[in-house]
């Protein structure tokens, strides 16, 4: 039952992502991918369980190896993206257009 | 309270917060809220998660976060403007790379702790062999975008024949190893074999898709690496994994669907045809004519009579760095009364939205930014189009010459503005091997140069 469970909450997810996304103005494409690419980081999450469970040596060392690697994509994906977005800016005053 | 339930209900708080920074994403005006609500539930995601019993030792995980910040953080703002197709390339490979990481450690943790009364499900081995096969192909798939992009190897497609039989063996090799893995768990090589063959796969599955294409590429291996994580969700039964991966699954299908279509494109067309690679000669039917050059100064005289200006910038411009220089120009030319405007095609750079970051950064105001299909209708009106480092993306042939490899491709079209600059380095074709007829038209003129260059002597002009 469990894996119908899960099963229906990721179909639910990807019908979820495809409505968000959908309208996103092509000048926002690439912080929406390095957000989103922030996001998929996600995996540090399964990664601390791992890294912290002291059954294996060798699941530690894949944890702790996975905690490194999504800590980046995390930390580097949203930092880039605020960066970027940062630079986002409406014309100021009304001259021209 | 039970901390099991708190994880959860903590969880559904995340998820709830990376829906809405999706959503905020997706108008610039609240993007860069968006952003930070969903760092926001990235981050309750991952303290509410120590709390889980199961964690006992904490030095490892501190290790690796503290080396993981600190390799982003510098990175992050580090990183040219310039770069940025890379750098989001690198950081998703690592995304890969995690989710193969987890799925293997949950797989070593599924196997010792499996008893002859509760053996681990095949449902669960499974989604574990999926989080392996694409976290690796992510992870090598981006390593090498990011040499193409970063052009540490050759952004031209490589092609041999066969190509596709020997994927798709590839493919067939690491699901045959997986389900002998399966039926006997007690055997690790076949476990190693199928780590290596999806690591291989990624490198195969990336080598044949030019320079061009990566926006495409880039994009899809987002798609990818969410995938990966909602497959690591499944195989620890983690919700968050799956809501989380399955978003971005989404997104990134979504936006590889937009760039196929700005290039009139299959999918599959562009992961496996090479695009490129073999030099199309449809030129012979063309009258070509001949192309004029001009020189700065002829060409300040034009743009200072001109009362409208539409700049239509590609990859050229990112790797002249003229998006500040060309800030100026705009600057200049309103000043002078003239109404400046941008057109930018969907696939112009390397990534998806790649010429507005690389304007953002130069302060252009995002609004005077337009898309092709607001800009199209109006282009006769335009005195002066001056085209930056752009050639396919506003190459006529796409609407005028049906043998052309890019008939069909929806385009800019330049050639209507009354006159047309298009500052080039030389007369090489663009990257698809096409000649571009508009170079020849009797409204074209050619600036020779770096774009950079050629740039800051017409603002000179100017002074």
């Amino acid at each position: 039952m469990e894996i119908v469970f899960l099963t229906f909450v990721f179909v639910l997810a990807i019908f979820l992502g495809f409505e968000l996304i959908n309208k996103v103005p092509s000048t926002l494409h690439t912080p929406l991918m390095s957000g989103s690419n922030a996001i998929s980081g996600i995996t540090l999450v399964g990664a601390l369980a791992s890294a912290g469970s002291a059954q294996q040596e060798i699941a530690t060392i894949l944890g702790t190896l996975a905690v490194a690697f999504a800590t980046i994509n995390v930390v580097g994906g949203y930092m880039v993206t605020d960066r970027m977005l940062a630079m986002f800016k409406k014309k100021e005053g009304g001259s021209g257009k | 309270m039970n901390t099991e339930i708190l994880i959860n209900l903590v969880y559904v708080v995340a998820a709830v917060l990376f829906i809405l920074g999706l959503k905020l994403l997706g108008s610039p005006a609240t993007a860069r809220k968006g952003n930070l609500v969903s760092s926001a539930g990235m981050f309750i995601a991952v303290v509410v998660t120590l709390l889980d019993q199961n964690i006992i030792e904490f030095q490892y995980i501190i290790v690796g976060i503290v080396i993981g910040t600190l390799i982003g953080t510098v990175v992050a703002r580090k990183v040219e403007m310039t770069s940025m197709p890379e750098m989001v390339a690198l950081f998703n490979g690592f995304g890969g790379l995690a989710s193969l990481f987890v799925g293997w450690a949950a797989l070593s943790i599924a196997l010792v702790t499996a008893t002859v009364i509760s053996p681990v499900s095949a449902f669960t081995l499974i989604t574990i062999f999926l989080s392996i096969l694409i976290g690796g192909l992510t992870f090598t798939g981006s390593l090498l975008a990011y040499g193409k992009l970063s052009e540490r190897i050759s952004g031209r497609p490589f092609v041999y024949s066969g190509q596709r039989i020997v994927n798709s063996a590839i493919l067939i090799a690491v699901v045959v190893c997986a389900g002998l893995f399966i039926q006997d768990p007690s055997d690790a090589n076949w476990l190693y074999l199928a780590v290596a063959l999806s690591l291989v796969l990624g490198v195969m599955f990336v080598l044949p898709i030019g320079g061009a294409d990566m926006p495409v590429v880039i994009s899809l291996l987002n798609s990818f690496s969410g995938i990966a994580a909602a497959a690591a969700g499944f195989a620890i039964g983690n919700i968050l994994l799956i809501v989380a991966g399955s978003l971005v699954g989404a997104s990134g299908i979504i936006l590889t669907n937009i760039m196929c279509k700005a290039m009139n494109r299959s999918l599959s067309n562009v992961l496996f045809s090479g695009f490129g690679a073999v030099k199309v000669s449809s030129a012979t039917e063309i009258e070509q004519g001949e192309v004029k050059p001009m020189s700065a100064e002829d060409a300040y005289y034009v743009l200072e009579a001109a009362t409208s200006v539409v700049v239509i910038p590609g990859y050229g411009m990112a790797v002249a760095q003229a998006q500040h220089v060309v800030k100026e120009l705009q600057e200049l030319l309103e000043e002078n009364g003239a109404e400046v405007v941008y057109a930018i095609h969907p696939v112009a750079g390397r990534m998806p939205g790649h010429m507005n970051v690389l304007l953002a950064e130069a302060d252009v105001p995002y609004d005077l930014l337009l898309e092709m299909d607001q800009i199209n209708p109006r282009m006769e009106t335009f005195d002066v189009a001056i085209i930056i480092g752009a050639n396919d993306v506003v190459n006529p042939a796409a609407r005028e010459i049906e043998s052309s490899p890019i008939y069909g491709m929806p385009v800019i079209n330049a050639d209507q503005a009354r006159t047309v600059f298009v500052l080039k380095r030389s007369m090489a074709s663009g990257f698809a091997g096409i000649d571009n007829p508009l170079f020849f038209k009797d409204n074209t003129r050619m600036l020779f140069g770096d774009a950079k260059e050629t740039l800051s002597n017409l603002v000179k002009s100017f002074d």
